[in-house]
């Protein structure tokens, strides 16, 4: 007899099996995760969750069955209590009769087959065929930026990286073992000197003297520093990968914005959060309000303050220009950004808008998404939108897009970041 | 009286050991046994739900399905609506045994009563598996498809070797030549013998065949089907070998993962039809086991009481009408049915000296056990062994249902009158031909418009399901390359009773 344990063999080996069979349910789970945003539970997006989906088509593993409504059968069924030979029972309902029903004729009728979809499969469907804007460009210029890190010592270099501990530490080795005399020993020396010319004893003075002047002699020769003592920090460049991005969302928090518009520009934000995340180890998020003048909030404020006021666009774009320079240099961070608004601003604000975009906000991000909520109650092209276009279409890194419905942000956002060329069905 | 073999829930290495090897006399000594050698091993539930939704086997090719199968039972045990097997064994020899990490020492010593000894002595002795299954050779035969159908996956495309499989699966139940009088004739092994050198060598030789474009190769070419001898052996119940023998447009790699499928279709053929006898054996024998092994103080009271408990669980037999009903639970009428032979042997009554005279009060109640584990299966053995007494005792009755009447009919309980129709019908209801519709090839043109013509020999006139006998169908006109056509016919009179056809899909 033997035992042997094969507990610590490969793990996962269903996982082959598991590949082949989402691939085939490929076109079910699409219709899933659609409905997943639909349906508005973009809060649950990307954890673990059950999901069914019909076992019909090309899920199904059909053989040769015999059809339960035809013909005639017999069964023979435990626990009878009362029943006598020749009884009548009223036939049960399907499925009710104990054994299961079989398929159905009509085909579709199959019953729907559940089962857990892990987080990883979920947004791998979710974001299929995405891809983020400019990444590969980035990543091919070496989007890593280089910082430089300490590498011990070297024994040249400019006079501003001397590293005086550790020269002063062997100037100290080698004087000492070289015995250059100590100034204390001298001047004690010097001294005794003195007090002997003071004292006319001139034997011991010239003593004295010549003592003093080999000391000194040797000093001379054996210098306080030497060029072989000095030892002067060391840096090398280090590759650092920018792994961080931070997604900045700006929303015109004004009156006009209703809490539907804004439902409509959090999913937007949730779904791009959820994106980034994918492609960076850490994501920050700074929400931006604004009405008149702007100011960076917390998330619950973000969504649900009231404010009242006009609209200035271009004091949002500042507030993000100064967050940047305060806390994310643009080495560091992988800089996204998305606008949401209805459209509103001042006319008056409009060119400062434009230059502070093109020429400070732009050239920092990776991406700017501008999203346009509302209901189309106008028909005419919003202010915003009438500047904004010229601009998307000249610079590649600067998306617009209009959101009317729920149903809507999910395909408008495949649409952003769709690879370019390849459209998925 | 000796120390207790173990004690508490956790066990290592030496104690599974010690186990066995106190069961191991009580098995062979008392109950008889003849078993392979044991191999037990141990195994993590995420491998026990791995194992057994790919067909129980230990190792398998990869197929979608087996994911799907997978991801519904995960679900189902992670929302703790079903829990998992408590072991899992191999017909093969040596026997292997999976038993899960998780069990407690009472469930290892009932799982390794109940697989290592009660269903491996059932492997090596029944003349079903005898006659169906290579113990020797099943491991090879797994490890030599999963390897086969891998690299036919690189080299044709896992699309199309999936395609294959799809299809090979929808007749999974018909790769058996169950009227062969040598299942496997010497010929047919060292076909496959070659078949398989030829595969490896053709493995070890790609990089000849790439490399040197002179030398062609040969396998990737359509191939011509054997020309048949005529006239063809007609009509032919093997779906699966008759396809991959004579299908007209098939490649040479298909005809083998074809072949490969109905040798699975095979190894379980015996599982099919020995399901109730096969779990009353190992179900018998480890009640047996872990009594005697209490009797001699090597379990304690408490791991006893475990023991019970989960071996009442597994022997439980709802009735018809109460909602947890999902049949005649194999565990329960099959281990019902054994100690009730046991009964007979050593205390008959006046009925069962009426009904079993041959067996009744013998004395040798194992003996005639093993008999009956070597040379019934489940259909024969119930109509052999059911008795009245059990009848009454599970107040089994048989209900007749007609489509044409609104209501089913009682057609037998448990009295004088009903005891051998019920036993009758019981017995029937084990027989794979009443299951499964029986579906045979009567007609395959191979040289005109190469039709291919099967039958459904239809019995008291029930019918296929429309849908999914229109699926499959369409698979084996994949497979056949031209028409099929399916006629049910009434297997008294030969009417024909309703009619399929399914042409192969254009493919670009």
């Amino acid at each position: 007899m033997n035992i042997i344990d094969r507990r610590i063999n490969p793990k996962s080996k269903s996982l082959g099996n598991r590949q082949r069979f989402l691939r085939r349910a490929r076109g079910h789970m699409r219709r899933v995760v659609h409905d997943a945003i639909r349906d508005g539970k973009v809060a649950d997006v990307g954890k673990d969750g059950k999901v069914s989906i019909p076992t019909g088509g090309d899920l199904s593993e059909p053989t040769f069955q015999i059809d339960r409504e035809t013909g005639k059968r017999f069964d023979v069924l435990p626990g009878n209590r009362h029943y006598q030979k020749g009884d009548r029972i009223r036939r049960p309902e399907s499925g009710s009769g104990g054994r299961g029903n079989e398929g159905s004729a009509d085909g579709d009728g199959e019953d729907p087959f559940t089962f857990l979809l892990r987080r990883e499969e979920f947004l791998d469907l979710f974001f299929e065929d995405l891809e983020l804007p400019n990444l590969v460009k980035k990543q091919l210029k070496k989007l890593d930026h280089k910082a430089s890190s300490r590498a011990g010592f070297r024994s040249d270099g400019p006079p501003n990286r001397l590293n005086v501990t550790q020269t002063m530490r062997r100037s100290m080795a080698r004087r000492i073992a070289l015995g250059r005399p100590r100034q204390s020993t001298l001047d004690e020396l010097v001294a005794r000197h003195q007090q002997a010319i003071d004292d006319d004893d001139a034997k011991t003075a010239a003593q004295l003297e010549e003592e003093i002047r080999r000391l000194q002699r040797r000093q001379r020769q054996i210098p306080y520093l030497d060029d072989v003592d000095l030892r002067y920090d060391h840096f090398v460049p280090t590759p650092r990968p920018t792994t961080q991005a931070v997604m900045f969302c700006l929303m015109d928090t004004s009156a006009s914005m209703t809490e539907d518009l804004k439902g409509l520009a959090k999913r937007f934000y949730i779904l791009l959060h959820l994106f980034l995340q994918r492609h960076y180890r850490n994501v920050e998020i700074v929400f931006i309000r604004h009405t008149y003048t702007a100011a960076e909030v917390d998330e619950q404020t973000f969504f649900h303050g009231r404010d009242t006021g006009g609209t200035i666009v271009s004091s949002a774009l500042d507030e993000m220009r100064k967050v940047i320079q305060r806390r994310y240099p643009v080495n560091d961070w992988n800089i996204y950004a998305a606008q949401a608004s209805d459209g509103h601003n001042f006319h008056h604000d409009m060119p400062e808008t434009m230059r502070r975009l093109q020429q400070e906000i732009l050239p920092l991000c990776q991406y700017y998404a501008y999203i346009e909520v509302g209901d189309d109650l106008f028909q005419s092209d919003s202010v915003l939108w009438e500047a904004y276009q010229p601009l998307a279409a000249k610079e590649a890194r600067f998306e617009i897009a209009k959101v009317a419905e729920a149903s809507d942000i999910y395909s408008v956002f495949r649409s952003l970041f769709e690879r370019n060329g390849t459209v998925s069905s | 009286m000796p120390d207790p073999l173990y004690t508490g829930p956790d066990w290592d290495f030496a104690t599974l050991e010690r186990i066995h090897d106190a069961i191991e006399p009580i098995a062979i000594d008392e109950l008889g046994l003849d078993i392979y050698p044991n191999q037990i091993e141990v195994i993590t539930s995420e491998q026990m739900l791995d194992a057994y939704t790919s067909t129980g086997m230990p190792m398998m090719y990869s197929h979608w399905s087996f994911g799907k199968n997978f991801a519904r039972e995960e679900w189902l045990y992670r929302k703790g609506a079903q829990s998992l097997a408590y072991e899992l064994v191999i017909n093969s020899n040596p026997c292997v045994s999976y038993v899960m990490e998780e069990n407690t020492t009472t469930m290892q010593a009932l799982v390794i009563a109940h697989a290592a000894f009660g269903h491996n002595h059932f492997f090596k002795n029944n003349h079903v598996f005898q006659a169906w299954t290579h113990a020797d050779s099943v491991l090879d035969d797994l490890s030599y498809a999963k390897r086969f159908i891998a690299a036919a996956g690189v080299r044709h495309g896992e699309l199309a070797v999936e395609r294959t499989l799809d299809a090979a699966h929808a007749l999974m139940n018909y790769g058996v030549s169950k009227y062969a009088t040598t299942r496997c004739s010497k010929r047919e092994r060292e076909r496959r013998l070659r078949a398989r050198q030829e595969f490896d060598e053709r493995n070890y030789d790609d990089l000849l065949h790439r490399t040197n474009p002179n030398t062609g190769d040969g396998s990737d070419r359509e191939t011509k089907p054997k020309q048949p001898v005529e006239p063809l052996p007609l009509p032919e119940e093997n779906l699966l070998e008759f396809l991959a023998e004579f299908a007209p447009r098939l490649e040479d790699w298909q005809r083998e993962v074809l072949r490969i499928v109905a040798r699975l279709s095979q190894y379980f053929y015996p599982q099919r039809q020995t399901k109730l006898m096969n779990e009353g054996c190992a179900t018998f024998v480890h009640y047996h086991i872990m009594h005697r092994m209490y009797d001699r103080g090597l379990i304690d009271e408490g791991s006893m009481l475990e023991f019970l408990r989960s071996h009442t669980a597994v022997v439980a037999q709802p009735r018809f009408d109460q909602r947890n009903f999902s049949g005649i639970n194999p565990y329960a009428l099959g281990f019902a049915m054994m100690r009730d032979i046991q009964r007979i042997c050593q205390r008959p009554e006046a009925e069962d000296r009426e009904w079993f005279p041959e067996i009744a009060g013998c004395g040798d109640g194992m003996a005639v056990l093993r008999d009956a584990w070597r040379d019934y299966r489940d259909e024969s053995f119930v109509l052999q062994f059911l008795s009245p007494r059990l009848i009454r005792e599970m107040h089994l009755f048989a209900v007749s249902d007609n489509r044409r009447h609104p209501f089913l009919a009682v057609a037998a309980i448990h009295d004088e009158e009903g005891y051998r129709d019920i036993r009758r019908q019981l017995a029937r209801s084990y027989d794979l031909a009443q299951r499964e519709p029986e579906i045979e090839v009567i007609q395959a043109d191979l040289k005109g418009n190469r039709h291919l013509v099967l039958r459904h020999r239809v019995r008291r006139g029930r019918l296929l399901t429309e849908e999914t006998c229109n699926r499959t169908l369409r698979y084996i006109a994949k497979l056949w390359g031209y028409r099929v056509k399916l006629l049910e016919l009434d297997a008294e009179t030969g009417r024909e009773l309703r009619k399929h056809e399914a042409v192969p899909e254009v493919t670009a």
